[in-house]
């Protein structure tokens, strides 16, 4: 191997510069816009130096939103909540009812376990909002609107799909034989599920888990038209900061931060699982 | 315990693996699945196993009908070709793995485990994981795990397929005491014919899903049902010519470079008709020229195969022959030579069937018809 050139150097540094900037700008704005008052923020020429102030998510944390017109009550602690709710639950039961479901399409080939577990991840072509009109209708004559049962029940159509199909090429991968050696060793098939193939696949299962996490904090749309205020997740409790006097930037940036927090220290922290899980998934399956 | 196939059929698809497989093993004994990849003997095996179930035909063990018996109630050990060791465990919960199923205690279990490793000489390296053995180390693991439950049957694929020439040498040599040792009834798996004929009691030699011979393995070498099985046991490979045997003065004879040469009477119902006559290199030995019966050859090389020195030869015809002789006795290694036939040891084929024409059988053609 030869040095590399300076010439190639200094491009692929720009680029990687490029890219970085890219993606690392909106996070890095959002978290200076987060520490000023809306008037710096809205100044013009926006400028980099400003007295930093910890009242946005000091009103956060209170609840109370002092506004041009007065003080506004605001639940963005319980948006969180339930937002930390939502996901949580709905992973926990994504990962009961799919790691199962995986592992059957897996090894089971029955009968038209392909076009079941291509229908599964057809729920996700189609826009949700084609799905929840209809579902609007059902949850309110079932009793299910504006409950965290109903909303858990719709999120999985977001986590199902994503945890049975990266979970089932990751027992796909497994050797067959593997399995056979313990069941032949004397144990039964679902100490043989338990003691082999679901260590065995416990990287895939983490990432799927954890990609699910993240879609599900993320959903928007789904929250916004089943639940109402006390249900709704940060994504959708962030419009409460567009008042009647205007839109409180700071808020919505303190907001932004607060909410982005877990699902960003999660990734961090999981990042090898993630690129695993995401590749081995897409390979495969 | 004994294991008894009657009429296996098994087709994954439109693909038929095994065709109709009946075989007897006897309890104790060992009984080697020789035959090419693809004859059906790995998916033999995992019927056994009870890890796929036959379509048709019945599999018991000690008298009892295995039909619907989960792989882990049928008293098996089995060592798999690729190992198929749990990687997220050790060595040692590895080859305990059959002892945990039985819920026995820790100390019992450490007993059990060490003793086998010891046996195996894999007990310096209980602790470490798969990944960290060498492949022989994973494939006496693989072993030790098979042994350990101490299975009354024991099914072993091929085990010595993915490990060193001086490894597999070594276990050719101890397996047979390990094998008798343990008392287990043993099917072995294996493509190598040396291996089939060190460590099988009798050999069952498999292909396009059927057993085509089963015998022991002197049979198989001196008997061969037909061209194919003489072909693949034997190193070097068996000499094969196309000759008609004619009626001679002492009966059957066959011609090869001109000479006459008698076999067997029992061989007169072939007379007449194509066939391929089978002659092991250890049945021709060098002989000075005038000798009764010596066929003059062309030497073109000299090859020594540790205990035996085996010259390929030319014929009149061109034909090659290959000839072995013990290594250490002298012979010639080039130029004009003559070569004796052991007529006892001659085989007969039919050349259209490729089945082997039986001296000692029933000379009449309708034969054929009784057994039909």
């Amino acid at each position: 191997m030869h040095a590399t050139p300076t010439i190639e150097r200094i491009l692929r540094g720009t680029a990687i510069a490029l890219v970085c900037l890219f993606f690392m700008f909106p996070i890095a704005w959002i978290m200076l816009m987060s520490i000023q008052t809306n008037e710096t923020i809205l100044r013009v020429p926006p400028s980099v130096v400003f007295a930093p102030t910890f009242e946005n998510y000091q009103a956060l944390i209170t609840g109370k939103l002092e506004t041009a017109a007065g003080t506004l009550e605001i639940n963005f602690m319980r948006n969180l909540w339930n937002s930390l709710l939502l996901s949580t639950s709905s992973v926990a039961l994504g990962l009961v009812l799919g790691v199962p479901a995986a592992y059957a399409f897996a090894r089971l080939k029955f009968r038209g376990s392909e076009d079941i577990a291509f229908t599964l991840l057809s729920f996700r072509f189609a826009p949700p909002l084609l799905v929840l009109l209809p579902l609007t209708i059902y949850f309110q004559q079932l009793g299910l609107a504006n409950t965290y049962g109903g909303l858990i029940w719709v999120y999985q159509l977001i986590v199902l799909p994503l945890i049975l199909w990266i979970v089932r090429g990751y027992f796909e991968d497994i050797p067959a034989d593997i399995e056979y050696a313990y069941r032949i060793a004397g144990h039964g098939f679902w100490a043989t599920f338990r003691r082999i193939a679901l260590p065995l696949a416990g990287p895939g299962i983490a990432a799927a888990g954890l990609l699910a996490f993240i879609f599900a904090w993320n959903n928007f749309v789904f929250a916004l038209v089943l639940a109402s205020a006390d249900k709704q997740p940060v994504t959708v409790g962030a419009l409460a900061f567009v008042t009647a006097s205007g839109i409180q930037y700071g808020q919505v940036a303190a907001g932004i931060v607060l909410s982005i927090a877990p699902t960003f220290a999660l990734a961090l922290y999981a990042q090898r699982y993630l690129v695993e899980g995401l590749s081995l998934g897409a390979v495969k399956g | 315990m004994s294991l008894e196939l009657r009429n296996i059929e098994k087709a994954f698809g439109k693909d038929t693996v095994l065709d109709g497989v009946s075989l007897t093993v006897a309890r104790g004994e060992t009984l080697v699945l020789f035959g090419p990849s693809g004859a059906g003997k790995t998916v033999l095996l995992r019927l056994i196993a009870g890890v796929i179930e036959p379509d048709a035909g019945a599999i018991t063990i000690g008298g009892r009908d295995m039909d619907g018996v989960e792989p882990e109630d049928r008293g098996i050990g089995m060592a798999f070709q690729n190992f198929a060791l749990f990687p997220h465990m050790d060595a040692f919960a590895n080859i305990a793995a059959p002892l945990t199923a039985r819920h026995q205690t820790k100390s019992a279990m450490r007993e059990t485990v060490g003793a086998v490793a010891r046996l195996l000489k894999i007990d310096h390296v209980l602790h470490h994981r798969p990944k960290e053995l060498s492949n022989g180390q994973k494939q006496r693991t693989a072993l030790a795990r098979a042994l350990a439950g101490q299975p009354s049957v024991l099914l072993l694929d091929d085990p010595l397929r993915n490990v060193d020439a001086k490894l597999r040498f070594e276990m050719r040599l101890e397996l047979p005491r390990l094998l008798k040792d343990q008392g287990a009834t043993v099917i072995y798996v294996t493509q190598d014919y040396k291996e089939a004929m060190a460590l099988g009691h009798r050999i069952a030699v498999m292909a396009g899903g059927r057993i085509r011979q089963i015998g022991t393995p002197a049979e198989i070498y001196l008997s061969p049902a037909d061209i194919e099985i003489a072909r693949l046991f034997g190193d070097p490979v068996i000499n094969l010519l196309d000759v008609r045997p004619e009626r001679g003065s002492q009966g059957v004879q066959v011609r090869l470079s001109d000479q006459a040469l008698a076999i067997d009477a029992g061989f007169a119902a072939a007379i007449g008709r194509d066939c391929v006559l089978g002659l092991r290199p250890e049945a021709l030995r060098f002989v000075a020229e005038g000798s009764p019966g010596a066929i003059p050859v062309e030497v073109e090389t000299e090859t020594p195969l540790n205990e035996k020195t085996v010259t390929l030869a030319l014929t009149l015809r061109g034909r090659e022959i290959m000839v072995s002789r013990p290594a250490g006795t002298p012979g010639p290694d080039h130029g004009r030579a003559h070569v004796a036939v052991d007529a006892g040891h001659a085989l007969l084929f039919d050349r259209a069937s490729g089945a082997r024409i039986d001296p000692a059988a029933p000379v009449t053609p309708s034969r054929k018809e009784a057994v039909a």
